[in-house]
């Protein structure tokens, strides 16, 4: 199957990115340097092109109650103009996607899922839907997806909007106006730094990027690839679909069973996946599997995607989901699975980087937190 | 970034100095750089080891990926870059120059390309 092109590509190629085939799109991994795109994000803008993400809205009387019935989290209770992230699970608790929901009117709210997952969602939210009064709607191609993020974001921003970005907190959004387009201004982000998502029309993302590119040129904004967003990321210790986050998982097993909200009302408590999912909240919490964790290492042979961690033995003891190099610490980091044993902050283990075993710290997550 | 005329190059992307008293420097050309973006990690033969034309002799770490060294040269390496070792992004900021890698006695080559012929390879 041919890659799909944002409405960004043209854009992308003429600024010389190089490009990956993400999720069946074709995308821009980096423009120059990796390390330079990610230290911009960290200390001034980085303008990434998002647009591979799937958008689906759903809307109706009973879009709340379909959500709290489809999803792990409690949507219905979101404000409007509010955004929570969540969970759509299996029946036996495995993690289908992670998504941001964003509640864009009192009965209307957008999903964004990964691009990976962007179909399995929406088929996996008709079929919840049957019985609620509600509309499950793909509006993939509705949408194109801007963000900018760093310190810098909110001043660029406010050169080219009259939103009231500093009343925009920390997952919210605004239907706003930016470089004279109508668009959703979300203060979201997958970087660990302040930062705002677009969802534009397509037809507007080029101006959009041009208008965004120009007012944040003088705060040092540069495009940014998603070789950087996976390194931001993982500095800031967000799960990455297909690596921490697997239909052989549930929220519980990847620490994140605080989205799991068995305190819902709607539906009589009921949702997809409930009966597992309490199963493994009892579990995680009388007897942890494994835990996720973060490694840090002394030297600089990065561990990697599957490489085995071991003990002192040489016994395997556990498996990374994610390693990179990380720019802000300089030095190797990497999240991984490992035995509860194992997995206390502090605890000296090894990683075998293609039969050596290279040193490690186990340490707490995230490996980065901004200043406020 | 140009192929410098006065190297020449293999189709694993290393390039080779033309010998001074028997040795040749090596090192991985712009494109390859490009290719594996910021290099992060090099390791190299020590210095002594006997590399063969066309193996692996080394290891070279970017952000997303390691890649093996192919020598171009068999040969016994008389000297490694440490600067290298020490700061990896230099593979990427000077490719041709101060990214050099090793420097090896030259008994044999593999098949070389001259800078054009290499050019046209990477398609250029």
């Amino acid at each position: 199957m041919p890659l799909r092109l944002t409405a960004l590509d043209a854009l992308h190629r003429s600024l010389g990115a190089t490009m990956t085939d993400f999720a069946g799109w074709d995308m821009p991994l980096r423009y120059g340097s990796e390390r330079e795109e990610h230290l911009a994000v960290r200390t001034r803008a980085g303008l990434f092109d998002l647009s591979h993400m799937g958008e689906i809205t759903v809307s109706g009387p009973q879009a709340g109650e379909l959500l709290d019935h489809a999803l792990v989290g409690f949507v219905s209770a979101l404000g409007v103009l509010r955004a929570r992230y969540t969970m759509i699970c299996r029946e036996d608790g495995g993690i289908l996607d992670d998504l941001i929901v964003y509640r864009t009117a009192e009965d209307e709210y957008l999903v964004v899922a990964n691009a990976s997952n962007a179909q399995v969602v929406l088929d996996a939210l008709t079929e919840r839907a049957a019985g609620f009064d509600a509309v499950v709607r793909d509006d993939r191609d509705a949408y194109a997806l801007l963000a900018v993020q760093g310190p810098e974001a909110n001043g660029i921003l406010a050169k080219l909007t009259d939103a009231d970005l500093p009343g925009l907190k920390y997952y919210a959004l605004l239907p706003a106006t930016v470089a004279d387009r109508r668009v959703w201004l979300a203060r979201t982000g997958y970087t660990g730094e302040d930062g705002f998502e677009v969802f534009c029309a397509p037809a507007d993302a080029e101006h959009l990027w041009t208008a965004l590119t120009e007012a944040g040129t003088a705060e040092g904004l540069v495009p940014c690839g998603l070789s950087c967003r996976d390194t931001l990321r993982l500095e800031a210790g967000m799960p990455l679909y297909g690596h921490e986050l697997s239909t052989e998982l549930t929220p519980f097993d990847a620490g994140l069973g605080r989205v799991v909200r068995f305190d819902k009302t709607t539906n009589g408590g009921a949702f997809v996946g409930r009966e597992a999912l309490e199963k493994a909240a009892a579990q995680a919490g009388d007897n942890p599997p494994r835990k996720l964790v973060g490694l840090v290492s002394e030297g600089k042979r990065v561990p990697r995607a599957e490489y085995s961690v071991v003990d002192a033995e040489g016994a395997v003891i556990g498996r990374i989901t994610s390693g990179s190099p990380s720019p802000t610490l300089g030095r190797p980091i990497a999240i991984a699975y490992v035995d509860a044993a194992h997995a206390e902050p502090g605890t000296a283990v090894a990683v075998d980087v293609r039969g050596k075993a290279e040193p490690v710290e186990v340490v707490a997550l995230p490996f980065y937190k901004r200043a406020r | 970034m140009s192929n410098p005329t006065h190297l020449q190059y293999t189709k694993e992307h290393e390039w080779l100095t033309a010998a001074v008293d028997g040795v040749s420097t090596v090192g991985i050309t712009a494109h390859a750089a490009d290719a594996l973006g910021d290099i992060v990690y090099v390791q190299l033969p020590a210095v002594g080891d006997t590399v063969t034309a066309g193996e692996t002799c080394g290891e070279l770490e970017s952000t997303k990926s390691v890649s093996d060294l192919f020598s171009p040269a068999t040969g016994e390496v008389t000297e490694v870059n440490q600067a290298v070792i020490d700061e990896p992004a230099l593979v990427n900021s000077e490719p041709f120059e101060g990214g050099w890698l090793f420097k090896v006695r030259v008994e044999a080559t593999d098949e070389l390309l001259d800078a054009d012929g290499y050019t046209a390879f990477t398609g250029a």
